[in-house]
């Protein structure tokens, strides 16, 4: 069966889709990055959407459901590489991803990921000392 | 008008729905839609064939060319022999959904398109018609 | 133009005529030009005018001998249509005006008359009939490099108006990672999508993170026009970049305010400066807290 290859990147994951995506290759890759996620306590999940030529409501509808999952599994979830006619379009649909973060490429997404892990390892130690 | 039919392709599975999108793509492309404009039409198609397939239980969609006046435009019909849209006001409206998805389906394809119509009887099925034209 | 059943071009002697007297035509003609070249031809050399009637005449014969004098639109009339375009374009360039030219095909005339006088000498009924089909067929010839010194006129507009567009709407780098447009002028829907466009483009080119769009110099600003710039901004940031609108008149802030338009999610600054001292903040340093946390999209 197809399958959209999960690469792990340090602490984090990172997920590159090139094809065009129909609904089941969506739901699988939701089943398999939640797995990968516990399965490596991976911190972060990069998603890099720049092979993608659009998103439509139900793509945008995975990309959220998969960061709200990461969240629940102590994971940050950055969508990265979104080209400029697919956000536009996207905002005209009525998608804005609310809770997702996003950034222009791989080295910002990381930038990101290890900006926000260093802030949640600092609230978890402030926390510690308080309690 | 002046209208070429290009083909019709049915919708009976998520892999049509992808389908749909790539032969809505190479007409887009073929009739010389800006990057954006292909972008739209794509999406719309891709809303609107998801929403024949999950809703209407299946059905088909015409692809056709427009010559107006000197512009050029395509132009999509969807069609399907589901239960049909009860209240279309309120199926246009965001957020309702009569299934799993997030509601834009309708609505969000109306405002891909430059123009929107849609025809639905109760019990025969829904058949929704959008145009982009070449800016 | 068809106004009887009768097909002129097989009854009307015009065109066996023009084929055969061509070259004793294009010589009156070119020594009738020679005469009257004193200031009228423009700038145009002795020896291009000369050219010019003689392609003329080479397809004027073309033209009558396998199209009809009426339809001058039509294929067979192929080069003499291109031989028209040729000549309004290089003498427009030339600085020529329209009426300059067609009066240049007008002359053609006085040979062309003067030879009908003498063919159908004795025959006054043919002299006016033929005169008749060759002044409809020079003058439809003269205004049709009219129309096209119009069209190409309108597609000179056109394409300025491109460029205008394209010029007013600059993106410039001001910093690693931070862009600014400087708006200037009336905001239109069009002219807004394709603002839109450029920046994220440019974000994109630059990779930047920070897009200052400035609107000090932007007059007014409707429902339509404030909704693209909020679409803009989602955009950008959909993309993984943050917008400042900086700029904003007290009175178009009034306006948005009374068109019921939310720019509560949107990062807003009196002046260009501010947003720059903003942006650099922003972007400055390793990422401080406030600013990961700015990212999350709410």
């Amino acid at each position: 069966m197809e399958r959209i290859p999960i690469l792990k990147l340090g602490p984090f994951l990172l997920v590159s889709i090139q094809v065009d995506m129909h609904d089941r290759l969506v739901l699988t890759l939701q089943d398999d990055l939640t797995e990968r996620i516990v399965q490596t306590r991976a911190r972060g999940v990069l998603i890099d959407i720049s092979g993608l030529d659009m998103v439509d409501s139900f793509i945008g509808r995975m990309l959220g459901n998969i960061a709200g999952m990461a969240r629940i599994l102590d994971a940050e979830t950055v969508v990265i590489g979104m080209q400029p006619s697919v956000a536009i379009t996207l905002v005209e649909l009525g998608l804005s991803l609310p809770g997702i973060r996003t950034a222009l490429n791989i080295d910002r997404g990381m930038d990101l990921l290890r900006a926000s892990l260093e802030e949640r390892t600092e609230d978890f130690s402030a926390g510690n000392q308080a309690g | 008008m002046p209208a070429t039919k290009r083909g019709s392709l049915s919708i009976r599975s998520q892999d049509d729905v992808v389908g749909v999108r790539q032969a809505v793509r190479r007409a887009a492309v073929d009739i010389g839609l800006n990057l954006i404009d292909q972008t739209k039409i794509v999406t719309a198609a891709s809303e609107l064939a998801r929403n024949a397939f999950v809703y209407g239980r299946g059905g088909e969609v015409l692809i056709e060319d427009l010559q107006e006046s000197g512009r050029r435009g395509l132009r999509l019909s969807f069609e399907d022999h589901g239960p049909g849209i009860p209240d279309i006001q309120k199926a246009m409206t965001d957020g309702y959904t009569s299934g799993t998805g997030l509601g834009l389906g309708l609505g969000g394809a109306k405002r891909l398109s430059d123009e929107f119509q849609i025809f639905s009887e109760e019990g025969a099925g829904t058949r929704v018609v959008i145009t982009r034209w070449k800016s | 133009m068809k106004q009887e059943n009768f097909t002129p071009s097989s009854r009307s002697r015009l065109p066996e005529i023009l084929i055969r007297e061509q070259s004793s035509l294009l010589a009156d003609w070119i020594e009738s030009l020679s005469a009257s070249a004193g200031g009228r031809t423009g700038s145009r050399s002795r020896q291009q005018l000369h050219e010019d009637a003689r392609t003329f005449v080479t397809a004027l014969a073309r033209g009558v001998q396998d199209g009809s004098l009426q339809d001058l639109k039509s294929s067979e009339w192929s080069r003499m249509h291109e031989f028209l375009t040729e000549l309004s374009r290089s003498r427009a360039e030339e600085g020529t005006s329209p009426t300059e030219t067609a009066t240049f095909l007008f002359s053609f005339k006085r040979p062309l008359f003067g030879l009908l006088k003498k063919e159908l000498a004795g025959e006054p009924e043919a002299l006016a009939e033929e005169l008749w089909h060759a002044t409809a067929l020079i003058d439809g010839l003269g205004l049709q490099t009219t129309e096209i010194f119009q069209r190409s006129r309108e597609e000179i507009i056109r394409r300025q108006q491109q460029e205008l567009m394209d010029l007013s709407t600059p993106v410039v780098k001001l910093w690693k990672d931070i862009l600014a447009l400087p708006l200037i002028g009336t905001l239109d829907s069009s002219r807004t999508q394709v603002v839109m466009q450029n920046l994220l483009e440019a974000i994109v080119a630059h990779s930047a993170t920070i897009a200052i769009i400035d609107i000090t110099g932007v007059p007014t600003v409707d429902t339509l026009v404030a909704q693209h710039l909020l679409k803009t901004v989602a955009a950008a940031r959909l993309m993984g970049a943050d917008c400042i609108i900086s700029g904003i008149r007290p009175q178009i802030a009034q306006t948005i305010i009374h068109l019921g338009v939310d720019l509560a999610d949107v990062t807003t600054k009196a002046t260009l400066a501010d947003a720059f001292q903003l942006a650099l903040r922003r972007t400055g340093g390793p990422l401080p807290a406030s600013t990961a946390s700015s990212k999350q999209l709410a």
